[in-house]
């Protein structure tokens, strides 16, 4: 064969590969149908409302954090520098700094504020993910595939909240008791709070809200004009985490 | 040509390094070995049936994959009529309970690394 | 033609035996990397890409800049850079050889990289970036190559060389542009939320790749017989003089609008930068260390006389070179992440692993330059013997 027979049979070899995605459109699975029973009439919109005059209340409590970490089998990594964080606790002047001045109230000042990532309607992180890896559910639930994440970290990069953590090791030896009913994740993917989708599904609340037994997380459909996320939202001011971006939190704060 | 004695060694070493594999099969007889998986349950029937799973359960596992995670559907309607929660460690492994014997002994006859149980958690794992 | 790259002299061989050993060490590294995650780096939470992604940058920019060859050669007809064009087209195919892996080896799972491929979201940066990077090495490859064959068996260039280099031209602009715009884009990090970053990146391109160019011609001229010419090797360092000039006003443009407007989140990641924050100050000082070889090689690159003299040019090019590595590298990466989204402070210095993978990435790209220049100075070589 000339080289140059080669090279063309090269590249053609090459441009067939790059109809590989598109293959499932003509093939079917061989076994039996999904049915896909997608919730079309009246998709939730899921929120959470974060009440700071009743969090924190019981001092250093962290109920919620621990009822996360033990059911989502997050590794416990004393070296700040490879810490998984789902949901956990900030200073106020930090998560609100917008918000934040010299004379203001020293205790709201240095408040802890319960953070999360905020599933944003306007998610900077799904735009970004070069494989769809992370991608925005149609109940606007931003979730993560850790099947398919490459562990580019661009997603980590582009989140203005800080919410997204990297596996920089194996994290298996750092939970102490896995939980069987959620998988653990895998060296060299990212992870983050996927409001409790697989609690949502069998319509249990995320397991931080079931947990904070003072009321001070409320969880729901703002879609719903009864619920009570909505009922809050609509005659209480709320803030939210740099608005300014427009990426559309859903985690509000009332103070 | 050029350097027959050469080539024609390095053609018989290259010969006889690919055949060593099929050679030493032949000879300790391991050429016949077949796996034998422990199914580990008394049950009757799969999700699908005995062959489809034999051949078949991987692909059914990467569907059940993208179905829950990407499309939020939980459940599986098999052929058969039943339905099954999607979800390796509660569905398989309930009946499959012993992963190396039923899951990787032929994995590791045919060579295969499935990457599940990085994440995914059997009994053993969860139990310690 | 590939056979000319595999004879050589003693001190070749000596010399690809090194870069094999860099090599070596890095892979090596990268199997530990491998095994135990990007843990062994010294990257985290809050500074998740690092010596990876910034040498990534850089070595973009130095593939972007074979333009600035290509083009007076190919749309001015400036015959002078008859002999030099060819290097710059194999800088750029190492240059791009050089990204691909550094995006690689700062992958968390390399091994579902086709993934981008498979799963193809064309609102990611990435993504486009791996589609223009890739038709650039493809673009340089074919039309240095074959530019260089023709040569070789002394015939004119195959018909469809030149509109490939042609397209090249603006393809050049293209990969550095898309590569401004992973960062640019990211609402998150307001110091690279920035439209002069892109005409940053390009300016500094156009400084620090005919540098490295530059320098090049003189390890050839000392090593091997190959003389690109005083008069290119001049209208080079001209280019790099006024590149250099327009990427530092770029720098004054930017310092400007961040100061006077006095925007908080984006006032204090530049203080970082310049004055670090509590005591963890290793980057400013870097950062004033690569200032400082900037106005320095720029008065010494403005000065003809000084230009103009062999024997300082090739240590004005390195100033040059070390000054932007380091300010579209580790200076442009790490004040993005700092101060974090939660207005923290957090510290990076690269592990010993991380330092040996980037030494085996340039082993890599030195064996390709090594390879393909060797080619290219051969067959001219012949080319003079025969007239």
């Amino acid at each position: 064969m000339k080289r140059r027979d080669f090279l063309k049979l090269a590249i053609l070899t090459l441009s067939g590969i790059s109809i590989k995605p598109f293959a499932h459109l003509f093939t079917k699975p061989a076994f039996a149908d999904i049915s896909i029973q997608r919730t079309n009439k009246g998709l939730p919109r899921w929120a959470m409302v974060v009440n700071l005059s009743i969090c924190g209340k019981k001092d250093g409590c962290t109920d919620c954090i621990d009822a996360c970490n033990r059911i989502h089998n997050i590794p416990r990594i004393t070296n700040p520098k490879h810490a998984v964080k789902w949901i956990w606790n900030a200073p106020f002047d930090r998560v609100f700094r917008e918000q934040s001045f010299d004379n203001m109230n020293e205790g709201l000042r240095k408040k802890s504020v319960l953070v999360l990532c905020n599933h944003c309607e306007n998610p900077p992180c799904v735009s970004v993910c070069p494989t769809k890896a992370t991608w925005k559910r149609e109940d606007g639930i931003v979730m993560m595939d850790y099947h398919r994440c490459i562990g580019c970290r661009y997603c980590i990069a582009a989140c203005p909240y800080g919410a997204r953590s990297f596996n920089w090791k194996d994290p298996r030896p750092y939970i102490k008791e896995i939980d069987k009913g959620f998988p653990t994740r895998t060296q060299g993917v990212v992870e983050k709070c996927n409001f409790c989708e697989e609690r949502i599904a069998k319509n249990l609340l995320p397991a931080c809200v079931e947990a904070c037994r003072e009321g001070g997380l409320i969880f729901g459909d703002v879609n719903k004009e009864d619920s009570e996320v909505r009922k809050i939202l609509s005659t209480r001011l709320s803030i939210r985490r740099k608005p300014h971006l427009g990426t559309e939190p859903k985690v509000y704060y009332i103070l | 040509m050029y350097d027959r004695g050469k080539i024609i060694t390095g053609i018989i070493i290259f010969l006889v390094l690919l055949f060593i594999p099929f050679l030493y099969n032949f000879i300790t007889g391991k050429a016949t070995y077949v796996p034998e998986p422990v199914i580990g349950t008394s049950e009757k029937e799969c999700v699908e049936s005995k062959v489809f799973m034999r051949t078949d359960h991987m692909k059914l596992l990467d569907e059940w994959k993208e179905t829950v995670v990407r499309h939020g559907v939980r459940n599986y309607k098999a052929r058969n009529g039943k339905t099954y929660t999607i979800d390796i460690t509660g569905t398989c492994m309930e009946c499959h309970t012993d992963k190396e014997k039923f899951c990787d002994r032929c994995h590791n006859y045919a060579g295969v690394e499935p990457k599940c149980w990085n994440c995914h958690v059997y009994k053993k794992v969860a139990g310690r | 033609m590939v056979e000319k790259a595999l004879k050589g002299t003693k001190r070749y061989w000596t010399w690809i035996g090194f870069l094999l050993f860099l090599i070596l060490i890095g892979f090596v590294s990268y199997l530990f990397q491998l095994k135990e995650g990007l843990g062994i780096t010294g990257m985290g939470r809050d500074i998740s890409w690092g010596l990876y992604i910034a040498n990534f940058t850089f070595f973009v920019g130095v593939a972007a800049s074979a333009v600035m060859v290509v083009l007076p050669y190919y749309l001015h007809s400036f015959v002078q850079f008859g002999r030099i064009t060819i290097l710059g087209e194999f800088l750029a195919v190492a240059a791009v050889v050089i990204t691909v892996l550094f995006i690689v080896v700062d992958l968390g799972q390399p091994s579902r990289v086709f993934n981008i491929l498979l799963y193809p979201s064309f609102s990611s940066l990435l993504f486009w970036d791996m589609v223009v990077l890739s038709g650039y090495l493809f673009l340089n490859l074919f039309s240095g190559w074959y530019t260089l064959d023709a040569e070789d068996k002394e015939e004119p260039p195959l018909r469809w060389v030149k509109p490939l280099i042609l397209i090249s031209i603006p393809w050049a602009i293209s990969i550095h542009t898309v590569t401004a715009f992973i960062f640019s884009g990211l609402s998150a990090r307001p110091f690279w939320l920035t439209a002069i970053l892109a005409p940053r990146f390009l300016a500094s391109a156009f400084a620090s790749g005919p540098s490295l160019l530059i320098l090049l011609c003189y390890v050839l001229k000392k090593f091997t017989k190959f003389d690109a010419g005083k008069e290119a090797i001049q209208k080079v360092a001209l280019i790099v003089t006024y590149a250099m000039l327009i990427n530092f006003f770029f720098l004054l443009v930017e310092l400007f609008t961040v100061f006077y407007s006095a925007i908080p989140d984006h006032k204090g990641h530049f203080i970082y930068l310049f004055l670090g924050s509590n005591g963890t100050g290793m980057l400013s000082v870097f950062m004033w260390f690569s200032v400082a070889l900037s106005i320095c090689s720029l008065v010494l690159l403005i000065r003809p006389e000084t230009r103009k003299n062999e024997s300082l040019l090739p240590w004005i090019c390195g100033m040059v070179l070390v000054s932007i590595w380091i300010e579209k590298g580790l200076a442009l990466l790490i004040p993005g992440f700092i101060p974090t989204p939660l207005h923290d402070i957090a510290s990076y210095v690269p592990t010993l692993p991380e330092v040996f993978i980037t030494l085996g990435v340039y082993g890599l790209g030195g064996l390709i330059i090594t390879g393909l220049f060797k080619i290219a100075i051969e067959v001219q070589k012949a080319k003079e013997k025969g007239i």
